[in-house]
């Protein structure tokens, strides 16, 4: 039998949560957070260009270089990952059981991404890049902190999502509610891999 | 779109009204936003009264240096630093934002908007339980070793990076958390006030039939989202700097300290309308039921509640005036500024032409209104003076900025709380309140708070400078009328603080003796008055509401009672 349908979900415990009226509920809520978390991100861009403009000399004398290439890699796998997500997507909405191969590359791709990113900071602290050891060490593990934080999170979210596809309990709110954030996560990479790495 | 009659065995199964929960599970660990109001109500009216007592005794200190101040003893010049410090912090962080966004919030929305409960309630029983912890780490950095941080509410760097200059090695990193922490509540409360406003409606309730309280309260729940996450960007920075040794806010290690103060203010500045707007939108829903007249205007109203909003966003750096910032950039500054005053007045102008004309019932509720549009103008006419950076440079860091801030935000904080509270009492606790002691409270606190801050405005410009703890040190600033004005000021406030003792008591025979309250005791239009008093839990019981008109039909000409409520078909 295809498994097209979902199991019954648990009734809504209330009526609020049956309207809506824009958008999912779900999706909606985390627009809304997804605009905070641009502004942080704003915040901790205009904090950086702001101390690079007024330095001397930037990265300054006698600190590391950053890895500009392997980063690219890294910047490449990321993007694919938030693609084979939005195919994910696309193929949920056929039919579910569609969506896993897509889903788990996504998860596959965005742990490549965060693994990558330790070993780098693992090597550029045994070269003497830390937070303390500059203004530049510290606004990088600060800004690439900060993102592989949230794509740590956001890759728990997506296995959580994977896990409930193969028991047939992800309900099309979730999925694009979750996705919703690891766009998010993917699209504000490059613009941090432009002005911390490579401008 | 929306279903509005609730499918009958979905509150059966999930036993709306039927459970018997114990007392904890029901009071402290509620998913109802009646009850998670509630817990913001009384979580804020606690610290106000700490954050009154913090004044109380920095006053005493100012009005009769060196005393030993009852019930607090020697104010020393780092317990007055301190002082400062945590009665700004509290009044605005654990006051104004939780009462009047988390508590009218978490109250109205659901019950204005004609639906059981919040869309994430879960996600709002989180939203006080972090709220809750934040005032608890708050309370305990007073206590910890070298005492509460006394670097003010703005915590400019390098004071407040580093512990040698603070003093205070882990007072410093509490206050950070807890700010940080009372953040994340808000964050988790936002979401929910504007994803249930926005999709949760009533049917038929179009966004131009939304009560004016509720428009206000998620205009201010997008700003606050929109402007807090560079402060958190800062805050993560300035906690490096404390804890880690990082050297952002570091000026001789390549940092910028004037860094942290546009990230503050880039969120401080919209912060004032977070707090305004809810206040403005209680006052208009009380004006209108009190002058029984619909809201003047009522679209202008709320696209100039949106331009607001959008401008707080350019007017930051007039709080940096004189920290060095390029005087073009200050010219930028000024402009803008002196531009947010025009849709603030129109707003007002629109509450007075809703009163033209009325017939004012001036009971405690109106009386707080209508106070609230009176001293406020006052705060926001001698904001004029502060954002233009030429009088500026005189006023920075004067007693004239302090009385200006205090004209602004005691009538947001405390008088628009009144008046919402007194308002909506009957609804929350199915009691009326009494009036002659809610009279009595009102000219006690509104007459001794003009005495507080009028003769502050007069030692501002004098010259008189904040943060300074004893003026006796300062012969040209010690002189006998000063010091008169400062225990005029200093007395004014304690008699105030008495006053609240009678809004205590008032409270306490209210809510035993007072006179039961019907559904709609002031013939309201908005759908909170359809519930019962209290609103049991699921608010509307089975049949949820369906709305036809806007919010504020008040003496239609068609209609011979002079209200028209929004659920009432013809």
């Amino acid at each position: 039998m295809r498994q097209r349908t979902l199991r019954p979900a648990p009734a809504p415990a209330s009526v609020a949560q049956r309207r809506q009226q824009l958008l999912p509920n779900g999706v909606l809520g985390m627009l809304i957070f997804v605009i905070t978390e641009a502004m942080l991100f704003a915040g901790m861009i205009s904090g950086f260009l702001i101390v690079k403009a007024n330095a001397p000399e930037w990265p300054p004398l006698g600190q590391p270089r950053l890895p500009a290439g392997e980063t690219a890699f890294n910047t490449a796998a990321l993007l694919a990952s938030g693609a084979s997500l939005f195919f994910a997507n696309r193929a949920y909405k056929v039919w579910p059981n569609r969506a896993r191969l897509p889903l788990l590359a996504a998860l596959a791709l965005g742990a490549v991404f965060v693994v990558f990113q330790g070993i780098e900071w693992v090597a550029l602290i045994r070269e003497g890049l830390t937070l303390t050891s500059s203004t530049h060490g510290a606004f990088f593990y600060l800004i690439v902190g900060t993102h592989a934080l949230h794509a740590v999170a956001a890759l728990v979210a997506l296995g959580w999502s994977a896990w409930l596809l193969s028991q047939r309990r992800l309900r099309p709110g979730t999925l694009q509610a979750v996705s919703l954030f690891w766009y998010f996560v993917v699209g504000v990479w490059p613009i941090l891999y432009f002005q911390v790495y490579l401008a | 779109m929306a279903e509005t009659i609730a499918t009958p065995g979905a509150h059966d199964d999930h036993g709306h009204e039927h459970h018997d929960e114990g007392w904890v599970k029901k009071y402290l660990f509620s998913t109802d936003h009646k009850i998670i109001a509630m817990q913001y109500m009384f979580t804020g009216m606690a610290m106000a009264v700490i954050g009154g007592f913090f004044a109380y005794a920095f006053r005493m200190q100012l009005a009769f240096p060196g005393m030993e101040v009852p019930l607090w003893g020697v104010v020393t010049s780092a317990e007055y630093n301190s002082l400062v410090t945590n009665h700004g912090t509290i009044m605005i962080f654990w006051v104004a934002m939780p009462v009047l966004i988390a508590a009218f919030g978490n109250y109205l929305i659901p019950l204005m908007c004609g639906v059981d409960d919040m869309v994430f309630p879960r996600l709002n029983r989180l939203s006080y339980q972090i709220f809750f912890v934040s005032a608890v780490v708050l309370i305990w950095s007073f206590f910890v070793e070298g005492g509460g941080f006394g670097g003010a509410w703005t915590a400019y760097p390098p004071l407040s990076a580093k512990a040698e200059y603070s003093l205070t090695p882990s007072g410093a990193s509490l206050w950070l958390i807890a700010v940080a922490l009372e953040f994340v509540a808000f964050l988790m409360g936002g979401i929910n006030f504007v994803t249930t406003a926005m999709n949760s409606r009533a049917k038929g309730m179009g966004i131009y039939d939304i009560p004016m309280v509720v428009w206000m309260i998620v205009i201010a729940s997008i700003l606050f989202m929109a402007s807090v996450g560079p402060l958190i960007a800062g805050a993560v920075m300035l906690f490096f700097d404390q804890q880690l040794g990082t050297a952002f806010f570091d000026p001789a290690q390549g940092g910028d300290p004037i860094l942290w103060q546009h990230l503050f203010w880039f969120f401080g500045h919209p912060e004032v309308y977070v707090v305004l707007l809810p206040a403005m939108g209680i006052v208009a829903d009380v004006i209108c039921v009190m002058g029984r007249k619909k809201l003047f205007a009522y679209r202008t109203v709320l696209f100039t509640a949106i331009g607001t909003g959008v401008l707080s966003f350019t007017v930051w750096a007039h709080h940096q005036f004189i920290a060095g910032i390029d005087p073009r950039m200050a010219h930028v500054f000024t402009i803008t500024t002196l531009l947010i005053s025009i849709p603030i007045a129109e707003m007002c102008f629109c509450y007075i032409a809703t009163l033209y004309g009325g017939s004012l019932t001036l009971n405690t509720p109106m009386l707080w209104a209508l106070s609230f549009i009176a001293t406020f103008l006052i705060g926001g006419v001698t904001g004029i003076f502060l954002g233009a950076s030429g009088a500026d440079i005189y006023f920075h860091d004067t007693y004239f900025v302090l009385a200006h801030f205090h004209y602004t935000f005691f009538p947001i904080a405390i008088i628009g709380t009144f008046a919402g509270f007194t308002f909506w009492f009957p609804k929350m606790f199915g009691r009326m309140m009494n009036e002659t002691l809610g009279k009595i409270h009102f000219w006690g606190t509104i007459i001794p708070f003009n005495l507080i801050f009028l003769p502050l405005f007069v030692l501002g410009a004098a010259g008189q400078h904040r943060r300074i703890y004893n003026y006796d040190n300062f012969p040209e600033l010690a002189l006998p009328w000063m010091q008169d004005l400062r225990i005029l000021a200093t007395l004014s406030l304690i008699v105030m603080l008495g006053f609240q003792l009678v809004f205590f008591y008032n409270c306490y025979v209210s809510l035993r003796r007072g006179k039961k309250a019907p559904a709609n005791p002031w013939n309201a239009n908005t759908l909170e008055w359809l519930a019962p008093s209290p609103p049991p839990h699921g608010n509307f019981g089975d049949k949820l509401p369906e709305v036809y008109r806007g919010p504020y039909e008040y003496n239609h000409p068609d209609r011979s009672e002079d209200f028209w409520p929004q659920h009432v078909p013809n």
